[in-house]
């Protein structure tokens, strides 16, 4: 396997990959960079730093084989996903802004039809660079949790997959770094250099939210943090596209475009396993699915239990005034504020949230604004019963009787009403003791990460595909599954 | 509302875990969210109201008292990346007026009390933030004399008063931010006005903490500063200590009744009596004697049942507006304790402590906000450190009848340690103008003065003789509680403390100039006011003029 880390390496192709992004013709965007002075100077310094957090940081290996990827070029609808053979180095993280909207007004709260701003409002200058650094934070996060997954693919179609991922975070963090950058003067550049300063698990500087600290070790990790925690992505990534803030939501808006495939990667690759796990129980005669080396679907659950529940974390506390300040001013609307909702004020309004009671989970009606991170919660928690659903109707085809289910939102959490309370997975209150003697019933065990890492073998052939996974029912952009999407670096052959 | 009581110990504490190893005491912040002092409210994250400063400042005094040995004070968070979030939000929302500066006031008392752990006693104290450290939260560790501060990228010390709450910090964060750690005015402005605080290496660069550390070394870095300071404190002690057990007081609507002080309210009157009995003749003139005594030593037990009698009246009964103030007693059994505590203070450290104690004592008094009026009558003991009580009032009357004699008189207390929060004894504050006055009264040192020679030496304000006393102090009383409350409160605290400003007369001349007034304004409390909606789903409204 070629060995890419700059500290290891001799100087040769880390001069060569360097040299080839000092030309800002070479970043595709459609914010005019060829132009704007002030973004040239800031990004001069930022944009080798994220270089080198990508090789020191980023995957580990591969960067110097070729890989079939997706590369936004412009923001239109036939450049923004243009696919060919591409060194991950010398990957085009460009800087793209959904189309304006002609006269554009602010949809919501206090500020509804004032038009949108098009610059940082300064009484909202810290709540926006919170937001946008919060946000930011997680983008190059999920590259570093993943940066190993590389060496354990079950197949090339995977592999490429998981960089498609990661290079398109990676641009994410490059949209985030251009907000700053633009926006928020010099205290923005600090905020953009220390996005590549904090790290994942970092024990000094870690990121800022939990859930992006969590190792992903292997790849039942990979999908479900790609079907729920990138999830919670797209459901802040709606939040924020409606903001006052114009650019914010514009550049929010084309991300969203990008993170449709990662949730993808993550519904197709957990439904894959599941497949495949149905596929070993037919054939056991006890059916045994570890016996034939597959993983077994109650492990799935299980997998599944713990990505739910650190993903509802990131919603932030059930009830939260920060939430409700950031409606009124109109920095941050529900998802699909605009599509959905009718009243866009809200203050009348209220929400029935889940709250702990007396050995049972009870309910507590607040006013809607102070409820608006559990409202976004809910419908994030729509939107992967949906994904879940389409799991069991494949096991339900094998004619398997099982049934996969999001835990109640009370179990396994660490932040807001919930937090550290012994709730089970179907709601109920027992006792921390009783709790926590059959946590391995409900959340993945050494054991069963011990066994999952056990069937993570490189399959890197044409074609092939590991035994614990259904191979996918197409490839990319028409190509077949057995198609070459990471041809591997010249010299090593 | 439901009685507040001040008196705990640390096996009840709620909210606070006291441990100690070797020299070093730990304090631990560890607030029961659901176990608030009043209903309504929630104590999310570290944030506290006046039933977790009840706690803290016995904590303080205890170690005073009971752990001599300690010699350096770390101040933490027993939870996880939070250190604490100020005082409650939603408590100060649910507070009354009154409610919310005595609570201030109270928690200033506190802050500088921790504050005289090192100045006066050489106990070093030293904050650990390992998280959030907002509002009240980094006022308790401004009260400290070391902060330091985790550098993880999201700890971060702020005063977001005025951005988020449109009120000021209310515990000294602005007055200790310019003139403690004399932090840069310009920065203290841009510091003060952004809500998130300031992280990592800048927040050492302004000076806003003393050492900034990654997560890794910080409990390192934490136990150095500690061994350092244990090493240079200059506390010597001993082993013996002093166990503070509960005053036991019984409260009702009218009275509060301890064994030397006797409070009894006139509520129609709105005024209040305060009688304190003086020692009797067998108090111990020796050090060791008085640790026999400890816990019933008079001078120890007589203020310390002020110092519970004063806050009951602050908190508990807060529409009484003039407290009269009496003594009872033999005036030279007074000044026998006097000269024993003046002659034993070196030699043992409790003597030394209730000296002080003393004086944190009359400094409540001094900034408690009713009017006060000492009534000097026959078989009172207004001498030496009792003379106190008249000399922190706004005026005394002194019979003067020649077949019921009076007398005040003075002790080597009054031209020593028992200073106001600016530095002066009483005498220097009340002799401003006249700094000879104070030499030539301490030519009078143990001498029973009568009322015209009181008079004359400006010892008290009035001597009515017997014909004219029931009337005066009748009309006194009665024109004193027809004035307005508000303007009275602003007409003493300007008037107690002539002279020069020190950093405690500030912190309490701003809270009740400055946020005592931004308190009650519109843009604050006013019903689109940001403090009233904070955590509410409307957004304030503000009325952009300015005063
Ligand atoms: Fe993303
Ligand atoms: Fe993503």
């Amino acid at each position: 396997m070629p060995d890419c880390n700059p500290s290891s390496r001799s100087g040769r192709s880390w001069r060569r990959i360097v040299s080839t992004i000092d030309h800002y013709d070479k970043i595709p965007n459609n914010v005019n960079l060829q132009r704007d002075r002030k973004l040239q100077r800031a990004l001069e310094k930022w944009q080798p730093n994220f270089l080198k957090w990508w090789m020191t940081m980023g995957p580990e290996g591969f960067q110097l084989d070729d890989i079939y990827l997706r590369t936004a070029i412009s923001a239109d609808s036939d450049g923004w996903a243009h696919f060919d053979y591409v060194r991950m180095p010398d990957y085009r993280w460009g800087i793209f802004l959904a189309d304006p909207v002609e006269g554009r007004t602010i949809g919501f709260g206090d500020v509804s039809d004032v038009p949108a701003w098009q610059q940082v409002p300064g009484e909202h200058r810290n709540a926006l660079k919170r937001l946008i650094v919060t946000q930011g934070d997680t983008e190059p996060a999920s590259v570093e949790q993943q940066r190993l997954l590389g060496q354990t693919c079950p197949s090339l179609y995977d592999l490429r997959n998981l960089f498609q991922v990661n290079v398109e975070e990676g641009r994410h963090l490059w949209a985030m770094v251009y907000l700053l950058h633009n926006y928020f003067g010099r205290d923005g550049r600090e905020e953009a250099e220390a996005l590549l300063y904090r790290n994942s698990g970092d024990v000094d500087h870690p990121r800022i939210l939990s859930a992006f600290n969590e190792p992903i070790s292997d790849w039942l990790h990979f999908y479900m943090f790609t079907f729920f925690t990138d999830r919670d992505g797209k459901f802040q990534l709606l939040s924020l596209a409606e903001s006052g803030f114009d650019p914010l939501a514009r550049t929010c808006r084309f991300m969203l475009t990008e993170e449709a495939h990662h949730m993808f990667v993550g519904e197709t690759g957990v439904l894959r396993v599941v497949q495949r796990a149905c596929e070993l129980m037919k054939e056991h005669k006890n059916e045994d699915v570890r016996a034939l080396g597959g993983i077994d679907l109650p492990l799935v659950q299980r997998y599944l239990n713990f990505w739910y529940s650190t993903s509802l974390d990131l919603f932030g506390g059930e009830v939260s005034s920060n939430a409700a300040q950031y409606f009124g001013a109109g920095l941050k609307g529900r998802a699909y504020e605009q599509k959905k909702y009718e009243d866009h004020v809200i203050l009348e309004d209220t929400y029935v949230v889940p709250t702990p009671g007396t050995d049972m989970v009870s309910e507590d009606t607040v006013p809607m604004r102070n409820a608006l991170n559990t409202v976004l919660r809910d419908s994030y928690t729509e939107d992967c019963q949906r994904g879940v659903d389409k799991w069991n109707r494949a096991i339900e085809k094998e004619g398997i009787n099982f049934t996969l289910s999001l835990p109640h939102v009370g179990f396994n959490r660490r932040i807001g009403v919930f937090s550290d309370q012994p709730i089970t997975p179907d709601g109920q209150y027992i006792s921390q003791e009783d709790w926590d003697s059959r946590r391995a019933d409900w959340l993945p065990s050494d054991e069963d990460q011990q066994y999952v890492a056990s069937l993570m073998t490189t399959v890197m052939e044409r074609g092939k595909i590991a035994n614990w996974i259904a191979p996918p029912s197409k490839g990319i952009k028409g190509k077949p599954f057995d198609f070459e999407y990471v041809r591997k670096y010249a010299e090593e052959k | 509302m439901e009685r507040i009581l001040f008196e705990t110990d640390p096996d009840r504490y709620k909210h606070w875990k006291l441990e100690f190893d070797g020299a070093t005491a730990i304090l631990q912040m560890d607030v029961q969210e659901d176990q608030p002092l009043h209903d309504g409210y929630v104590l999310k994250l570290n944030s506290y109201d006046l039933g977790v400063d009840i706690e803290l400042a016995d904590a303080i005094q205890r170690l005073r008292f009971e752990h001599p040995e300690v010699k350096t004070l770390l101040v933490r968070s027993a939870k996880d990346r939070i250190f604490c979030s100020g005082a409650n939000i939603f408590m100060l929302g649910l507070s009354n007026h009154g409610f919310k500066v005595n609570f201030c006031k109270y928690t200033n008392e506190t802050r500088l009390y921790l504050e005289d752990l090192v100045e006066e006693i050489g106990v070093h104290t030293v904050c650990a933030v390992n998280g959030v450290c907002a509002g009240g939260g980094y006022e308790l560790a401004l009260a400290c004399e070391k902060i330091l501060l985790v550098d993880d990228g999201n700890a971060a010390v702020s005063l977001p008063e005025t951005p988020l709450l449109a009120v000021l910090p209310g515990t000294g964060g602005l007055t200790r931010v310019v003139d403690k750690r004399k932090v840069r005015r310009d920065l203290a402005d841009v510091f003060s006005t952004v809500a998130e605080g300031i992280r990592g290496a800048r927040a050492a660069k302004w000076n806003l903490v003393d050492g900034v550390y990654p997560r890794s070394q910080f409990e390192d870095r934490v136990s150095d500063q500690l061994q350092r300071l244990n090493e240079s404190s200059s506390r010597n002690d001993g082993n013996d200590p002093i166990r503070l057990e509960p005053l036991g007081g019984t409260y009702t609507d009218t009275t509060i009744e301890h064994r030397f002080v006797r409070v009894e309210i006139q509520p129609e009157e709105r005024t209040a009596t305060l009688v304190l009995q003086g020692p009797g003749s067998d108090e111990p003139t020796d050090a060791a004697g008085m640790r026999a005594k400890s816990q019933d030593l008079w001078a120890f037990r007589a203020f310390r049942e002020l110092d519970d009698a004063l806050l009951h009246l602050r908190f508990n009964h807060p529409t009484v507006g003039l407290l009269l103030l009496k003594t009872e007693g033999d005036p030279e059994a007074v000044l026998r304790v006097d000269a024993a505590l003046v002659a034993e203070r070196d030699k043992d450290f409790f003597v030394r402590e209730i000296v002080l104690y003393m004086r944190r004592v009359l400094q409540r008094l001094d900034i408690t906000a009713r009017s006060l009026f000492a009534i000097l009558e026959p078989g009172s003991c207004f001498h030496g450190s009792l003379l106190e009580l008249a000399l922190a009032s706004d005026r005394s009357y002194m019979l003067d009848d020649p077949d019921n004699v009076v007398t005040v008189g003075l002790s080597e207390l009054n031209f020593d340690v028992l200073k106001t929060h600016q530095g002066l004894t009483r005498l220097e504050t009340r002799f401003y103008g006249e700094p000879n006055q104070v030499e030539e009264l301490r030519g009078r040192i143990g001498e029973a003065l009568e009322p015209e020679d009181a008079d004359e030496l400006g010892l008290v304000t009035f001597i009515p003789d017997d014909i004219d006393w029931e009337d005066e102090i009748r009309i006194a009383v009665e024109e004193r509680v027809s004035l307005s409350p508000d303007a009275l409160t602003g007409m003493e605290a300007n008037l107690r403390l002539p002279g020069p400003e020190t950093m405690a007369t500030k912190i309490f001349g701003r809270l009740s100039a400055w946020q005592n007034w931004i308190f009650t304004r519109p843009n604050s409390t006013g019903e689109s006011g940001a403090l009233t909606l904070y955590g509410k789903p409307a957004r304030a409204e503000f009325d952009w003029r300015r005063t």
